[in-house]
């Protein structure tokens, strides 16, 4: 019970944190999953890493509710009609919001917002809407107090973008992260650019390849750290394969292929099914909850996360030569694809369970770290500090690697901040990156407050807080303090500097 | 046909519209008191004063050339530091097939190239050469130029050039002499005729602390509002097609009298950002 006492007693959590925490101690006192010995063996090692998910699921991941729906219908649980106007539409959302849960006990998903306001704009000034949305847009960043919220604009332009990405730069919220659905024959060249000025000041919006996208599921939302999702579904759970930790049991390469790699992956994929399992079965959320009764989100529609994380280190392991690396050198490069190969075909045969809208499988996903990782690259991203001398060079990578990830995978880039005198020059890059296969590329400026720790924002500012042992608001600050310490991540590479 | 290749910037934000390679040749027409990167500025005559002095011994001497080992050297640019010659060892000959062979790399990334210098009005055969390589695969090409060679004697030049660059240092010819060392003539007449054929880019100034005191313009070293003033009635018809750089001096890489010379307050800044608004310029920028 000392832990609990822990939490009760706390100096740098907030009122708020405490009882989400102490709620995750409750459900971690059951013992409801039926995990082989096998499977606990990764586990200890941290091969297979549940991400804290909890020991008895009660409701997905990742809830990508079905906003449009909403908006339109109404919502009778919450005993609310259509919304008619901007104010109404606003309150709507925010209310409703309240109500999503997720991992986090956050929405993560808020939806395509710019389409879900643009309608209530008619007959609205820009001044009048301005002030409507500054207010809504403080609301959220200050009651979502979780950086893993995400909602999405584009592709096409839209009045409600241009305002929403007017008032992120003045208002320098780390909540929502925002994501831009890019396609270069839809997204008109001026909205892509003032997206990517508006990324130089405060780190959003994030760029997402809609061409590469769009086709997946239908309609897909981006969710918390760059997790694309069915719209009206969602993720059942994320586990995660830690691939340094798998290695360090390897002898040698071949084995690793061959033996150790596609066993871990078997646990991996039977922990998750045991998970979706009891979720969908046993926990009775989908019967329950008023967003599958009333139809804005539907259990055929979710999917379940097979996340992929330090490819870079256990390439670099299992080379053993530190001048053949991941990222700079053809022959690891072909290693780090033959692993992957080896994932993408697992999950591309084995079932996955009620997993109707990915076809019954796993859906790979580049899993971004989480705070406690040590000298583990996010998904199959090139290590912080090692990264390429030229930025083509790094995106052509990312390009090769980025393939294998319908569910997400995404390169941060920090720019140097003379690139707010030159957008178009960042979305040609970003136009090269997409056509030649990359999925989703964030920036933020050198000399921002707002960084990007592994796909989620927090200030730097609220750091320093939370270093001298203050409570600060977004418990994503408490993650991204200590990633971005044990990342290095002050030495990601500034690119368009000259 | 070769040219002397002072360096390369794959990823240039700064030289043109979009993401751009820069290719900056080695040697200039002029010597500008404010030249922030003067080491382009002659060729290299093998006095090997830098040979001895290099601290990771990149360089060496064979008869009259400074041979430059670029896989020892760790950029330091000491040798840069101690030419008295305002040259490199670091320049390469380069064909135009093997200039284009590296920017070629840089696709998809990349619009369009620019020659910068130096001054690239002095390998007009050259840049013919890679702009015609770089035209085909669907760049733009755009040229940096002081204006001090005359581009109206050049036509299959400006017949694959887009859009040049052109700065305009000084308008009054004494004011420009003083500063460069050369006669502006040549920089109205090219601004005439690119303005003329649209191919004029930018314009771009050069500005200095306390040009705008009043008195006569002997006492001072630029007339910034003189400059303003003299490009908006000259091409006064073509306001609208270019976009007019103000930039603000900085003493970064500078050498001799004006090293040590502040930069404009942002205050100064505005006001010729002002005064240009005046005289009818459209898109102005303040860098």
């Amino acid at each position: 019970m000392n832990k609990i006492l822990d939490i009760v007693t706390s100096k740098n959590l907030t009122y708020e944190q405490k009882v989400v925490a102490l709620a995750h101690a409750a459900e971690n006192s059951l013992e409801v999953l039926s995990i082989p010995e096998r499977t606990h063996h990764y586990m200890d090692t941290g091969a297979i890493c549940d991400l804290d998910e909890g020991h008895a699921p009660y409701r997905p991941r990742y809830i990508m509710p079905d906003y449009e729906k909403a908006v339109k219908n109404g919502c009778e649980f919450l005993q609310m009609e259509a919304p008619k106007d901007l104010d109404e539409v606003l309150q709507y959302l925010t209310i409703l919001y309240r109500h999503v849960p997720s991992i986090t006990s956050y929405p993560v998903y808020l939806g395509n917002i710019d389409k879900l306001i643009e309608p209530f704009l008619n007959g609205v000034t820009d001044e009048e809407a301005e002030k409507k949305l500054k207010l809504f847009l403080i609301y959220l960043d200050r009651t979502i107090t979780d950086g893993f919220c995400h909602a999405n604009l584009g592709p096409e332009e839209t009045r409600a973008g241009r305002l929403i990405l007017k008032l992120e730069k003045e208002l320098q919220n780390a909540v929502p992260n925002l994501t831009l659905k890019y396609d270069k024959d839809i997204t008109p060249d001026s909205y892509a650019e003032l997206a990517l000025y508006t990324s130089l000041y405060c780190a959003n919006p994030a760029i997402c390849n809609h061409k590469m996208h769009k086709d997946t599921y239908g309609d897909y939302g981006i969710s918390s750290c760059y997790n694309i999702l069915p719209i009206g579904g969602g993720s059942y759970t994320l586990a995660r394969i830690v691939l340094p930790r798998l290695a360090a049991e390897a002898k040698g390469r071949e084995q690793f292929l061959t033996e150790l790699l596609p066993d871990c992956l078997s646990c991996m994929g039977d922990y998750m099914n045991e998970r979706i399992r009891f979720l969908v079965e046993e926990s009775n959320f989908f019967e329950t909850s008023f967003l599958s009764t009333e139809g804005l989100i539907s259990r055929d529609k979710f999917l379940a996360m097979f996340g992929v994380v330090g490819l870079a280190e256990c390439t670099n392991m299992l080379m053993g030569d530190p001048q053949k690396t991941y990222g700079h050198n053809e022959e690891a490069d072909d290693l780090a694809e033959q692993i992957m190969q080896v994932i993408a075909d697992y999950a591309g045969s084995v079932k996955a369970v009620y997993s109707e809208v990915f076809d019954n499988h796993f859906a790979l996903h580049a899993q971004v770290g989480i705070d406690s990782d040590h000298g583990i690259t996010s998904g199959v991203r090139i290590p912080v500090g090692m990264e390429p001398e030229l930025m083509y060079d790094h995106l052509r990578h990312s390009a090769r690697f980025h393939k294998f990830f319908p569910t997400g995978c995404a390169d941060i880039f920090s720019f140097d901040p003379t690139g707010r005198n030159n957008p178009a020059a960042m979305l040609d890059i970003v136009k090269g990156a997409f056509s030649l296969g990359d999925k989703y590329i964030s920036f933020y400026a050198s000399d921002s407050d707002l960084v990007r720790i592994t796909g989620y924002l927090v200030k730097r500012s609220e750091m320093e807080k939370y270093y001298e042992g203050e409570a600060v608001l977004q418990n994503t600050v408490h993650l991204g303090g200590d990633n971005y310490r044990n990342a290095h991540l002050e030495n990601r590479k500034v690119r368009g500097l000259q | 046909m070769k040219a002397a290749i002072n360096k390369m910037i794959p990823l240039s934000v700064v030289d043109g519209p979009g993401c751009r390679t820069a290719v900056f040749v080695q040697g200039c027409n002029i010597a500008c008191a404010y030249c922030h990167n003067p080491e382009t500025q002659r060729l290299c005559n093998g006095c090997g004063i830098c040979v001895s002095q290099c601290p990771a011994g990149a360089l060496s001497l064979s008869g009259k050339n400074v041979i430059w080992d670029e896989a020892v050297c760790t950029q330091c640019d000491h040798c840069i530091r101690v030419c008295p010659n305002y040259a490199s060892p670091k320049v390469r000959w380069m064909e135009a097939v093997d200039v284009w062979e590296q920017i070629s790399k840089n696709i998809p990334f990349i619009q369009g190239i620019t020659v910068s210098g130096g001054e690239c009005g002095l390998y007009p055969e050259f840049i013919t050469e890679l702009f015609t390589l770089a035209g085909n695969a669907g760049l733009s090409c755009f040229l940096d130029s002081n204006g001090c060679v005359d581009f109206t004697k050049h036509p299959k030049l400006m017949a694959v050039t887009d859009k040049v660059m052109l700065d305009v240092k000084a308008w009054d010819s004494q004011v420009f002499h003083r500063l460069t060392g050369k006669d502006n003539s040549v920089v109205k007449k090219n601004l005439n005729y690119l303005a003329k054929v649209g191919k004029l880019y930018e314009v771009r100034l050069v500005c200095l602390d306390g040009e705008s005191s009043s008195g006569p313009s002997e006492d001072k070293e630029v007339d910034m509002e003189d400059v303003i003033r003299g490009v908006a009635a000259e091409v006064n018809p073509y306001l609208e097609d270019f976009k007019l750089k103000l930039i603000t001096f900085r003493n970064y890489g500078v050498r001799g009298k004006m090293e040590n010379r502040k930069s404009p307050t942002q205050n100064q800044m505005e006001k010729l950002k002002e005064l240009a608004v005046q005289c009818g310029f459209k898109e102005i920028q303040i860098v």
